[in-house]
């Protein structure tokens, strides 16, 4: 202890002495869960960004668990009054750790960025707790997409995409009529609940996902709308072939690029397999929005920031904020990851068609009022909503529950989360 | 200096008696300390969480029992507690019964007898993650045995309880009872080869068939082994995690979930840390109903 003292006066001491030294750099410590390949790439891009600044980066990656592992270290970390200066965290998880008092307010960097006339206004405020920005977005990411195999469409004479979901369950089963698995999917919950997510935006149309869902509307949750939602969903497990069974959302993907499945319904993750693969958009595979009545279901990564003391790091805090909106680095960070910029100003050329058009719909999105965070990606709702979301689709699916059980029981559980 | 030695030996002497009398306590101690604190303390711990409304993180505010209300009204801990019945119950009656035969079936003094027990016994040698990432393979239907038997020419051939939400919770029983039935097997055989030849060789001449012998005179003998396989069998069902994650990830659905899976679920998957208590609360007192008893019938007898 007294040693611990020592050492922090005399670093105290050392940075009054060397102010050049410590206070123009700045130290920050990242904990995110982005490990693999594109995602590490990503990351570097910002590490690299900060080191070019002068800053000192303190790499805490925690794979596992997409994601829990590393939550579970950070709460372990601001349980000991030690938090890292930012924590990869998205959504209402943001909100959750904002209600301890555990973020930190980072308004003047955002005052002074103008992330206000930048920023979808949807997306600004799940970054903003009370008013203040308390998280900055990297990306955006949309769920609603459809990645088809155009080689097994052609089979069966269809070239456009489908607008309304009755045209995609004429296109479904032409193709299983032709002996081909129409879908490809998991067998992650998760994986459900993003099918169930671009269904419910589709059948419902962008209103009707904010009043069921956003706002938990009782008369929604329950209504004929939400009936049909199910019913669209029961129809596609009979599009999915029988060992989905512990399949992952990128082994679902490769069958589309392989042949054994001609569409997947994912977010745009999805493209950067296609990538890693050596595809080309438009010619090996194509990437069409989902019937979503001009919607755009949003994902966004962003990094939260935690209230740490010593001038050092909240300088390092400070300009990691700065640097995570800037435009330059939202351009490679988003070309390394395959999404798009969170910035809606930052011009797309270098990107490929894919999210070309994803921006193209966005813009759209935003000025019509049909933007909604997503359901799935954890963007919309708590994580004890979201839950019970998951539990009832997931079973609803895989089993032959019928819709309107599936929606009273979905209504029951969302009113004991509302009671608790 | 001016000590006499008399009474330099009579200090020892003291020294040596009191170590002598508090070294046990004080080498136990760290050990006991820390099971005050980390089994004990911790219990307590989870006990006070379970009545508080703790989301993402510990919350200190009591809510009496609206956590175990909420428990007891979610479907899917129903579940859980079902799947949980079905399984110990399937593993612990099949484990001893595939056991038991092959143990008898071992003791025939068969030929390579060491050969065939090591492998009987090898799957013990496996994690349950390696168990159930195996088995995951063999039953799922476009890899494993539906796709085998079809391609050997019977193309109506149909096993797909690992995607059949209702079939499910048999597949983790075939592959837990495939990786610990060996173990009860070992332990049968080390009491088989205890009973002594002369009973069984005066029962045949009494005209008692060898089925007989087995069950009306060896199995009686070797009693003591049910008890100690069931108990280890017990404890390794109710905490049962790494096998279902492993081998169906608690789906298709949540239809595998057991409790161990639906507490780490709401813990860590949904920030949900007081539901997450109550019902570890719940299993700590299932895992006391049967403890307890067992303890009692033991120090009881011991006492006798």
């Amino acid at each position: 202890m007294t040693s611990l003292k020592a050492f922090a006066i005399a670093s105290a001491v050392a940075s009054v002495m060397l102010p050049v030294a410590s206070l123009a750099d700045g130290t920050v410590e990242v904990l995110h869960w982005w490990t693999s390949g594109g995602e590490a790439k990503a990351v570097g891009e910002l590490k690299s960004a900060f080191e070019a600044q002068g800053g000192t980066w303190v790499d805490s990656p925690i794979a596992g668990g997409g994601g829990d592992a590393a939550m579970t270290a950070l709460r372990a970390r601001v349980v000991a009054g030690n938090p890292p200066s930012a924590v990869q965290l998205k959504g209402p998880g943001i909100q959750e750790w904002a209600q301890q008092g555990d973020l930190a307010d980072i308004n003047d960097v955002a005052t002074s960025g103008k992330w206000d006339s930048v920023l979808p206004p949807v997306l600004a405020t799940i970054m903003k707790y009370k008013g203040d920005y308390v998280a900055a977005p990297v990306n955006i990411h949309r769920v609603d997409w459809i990645w088809a195999n155009p080689q097994l469409l052609a089979k069966v004479g269809v070239t456009a995409a489908p607008t309304t979901w009755d045209e995609f369950n004429a296109v479904a089963d032409k193709l299983k009529a032709a002996g081909i698995t129409p879908l490809a999917n998991g067998s992650d919950p998760w994986q459900d609940l993003t099918l169930w997510d671009v269904i419910a935006l589709g059948v419902g149309g962008p209103d009707f996902y904010k009043k069921a869902i956003i706002d938990l509307d009782p008369a929604q949750l329950t209504g004929d709308t939400m009936i049909k939602v199910f019913d669209q969903m029961r129809r596609m497990r009979g599009y999915v072939d029988a060992g989905y069974a512990g399949r992952s959302w990128d082994l679902a993907t490769r069958m589309v690029m392989n042949g054994e499945a001609a569409m997947q319904i994912m977010g745009d993750w999805a493209k950067g397999e296609f990538a890693a693969a050596g595809k080309a958009p438009g010619k090996d595979f194509l990437c069409w929005p989902a019937p979503n009545q001009g919607g755009y279901i949003l994902n966004s990564d962003s990094f939260a920031f935690f209230k740490v003391t010593g001038a050092d790091k909240i300088k390092g805090q400070k300009v990691l904020a700065g640097l995570v909106m800037a435009p330059d680095f939202q351009r490679a960070f988003n070309l390394a990851k395959g999404s798009i910029p969170a910035r809606t100003d930052v011009p797309l050329d270098g990107f490929d068609t894919c999210a070309q058009k994803s921006h193209e719909d966005l813009l759209a999105a935003i000025s019509g009022d049909k933007l909604v965070p997503s359901l799935s990606q954890e963007m919309a709702i708590s994580r004890s909503y979201r839950g019970e979301f998951l539990d009832v689709v997931t079973q609803f699916y895989n089993s032959d529950m019928s819709s309107a059980d599936a929606v009273r029981q979905l209504a029951a559980a969302v009113a004991r989360v509302k009671a608790q | 200096m001016d000590r006499t030695a008399p009474e330099r030996i009579r200090r020892r002497f003291v020294i040596g008696n009191l170590l002598e009398r508090w070294l046990p306590k004080l080498v136990v101690s760290p050990l006991f300390a820390a099971s005050l604190v980390f089994v004990y303390g911790f219990i307590a711990w989870t006990i006070y969480i379970s009545f508080t409304k703790s989301g993402v993180l510990p919350d200190y505010t009591l809510v009496g029992l609206s956590q175990y209300l909420r428990l007891w009204s979610t479907p899917r801990w129903y579940v859980a507690l079902q799947n949980l019945l079905v399984f110990s119950s399937l593993f612990i009656g099949g484990c001893m019964i595939v056991g038991m035969l092959l143990a008898i079936l071992l003791d025939q003094r068969i030929r390579a007898e060491g050969a065939i027990r090591t492998i009987y016994l090898y799957p013990m040698a496996l994690s349950f993650i390696v168990t159930g990432t195996a088995w995951k393979w063999i039953l799922n239907p476009t890899l494993g045995i539906e796709t085998f038997v079809r391609g050997l020419g019977y193309p109506d051939f149909s096993f797909d309880w690992l995607v059949d939400p209702h079939f499910a919770i048999y597949t983790v029983v075939i592959a837990g009872v495939w990786q610990s039935s060996g173990y009860v097997m070992a332990l049968f055989l080390a009491g088989l080869r205890s009973v002594d030849d002369e009973i069984v060789r005066a029962a045949a001449i009494d005209g008692a068939g060898p089925v007989r012998t087995y069950a009306t005179i060896i199995l009686p003998i070797v009693r003591p082994v049910f008890l100690s396989a069931i108990i280890v069998l017990a404890h390794i069902s109710i905490k049962s995690y790494d096998l279902v994650v492993a081998l169906t990830g608690g789906g298709p659905g949540y239809a595998t979930d057991l409790p161990a899976t639906f507490m780490y679920a709401y813990a860590f998957q949904r920030s949900e840390l007081g539901l997450a208590a109550a019902s570890a609360v719940m299993m700590l007192m299932t895992v006391m109903a049967i403890i307890v008893p067992y303890l009692y019938s033991e120090l009881r007898g011991r006492r006798r």
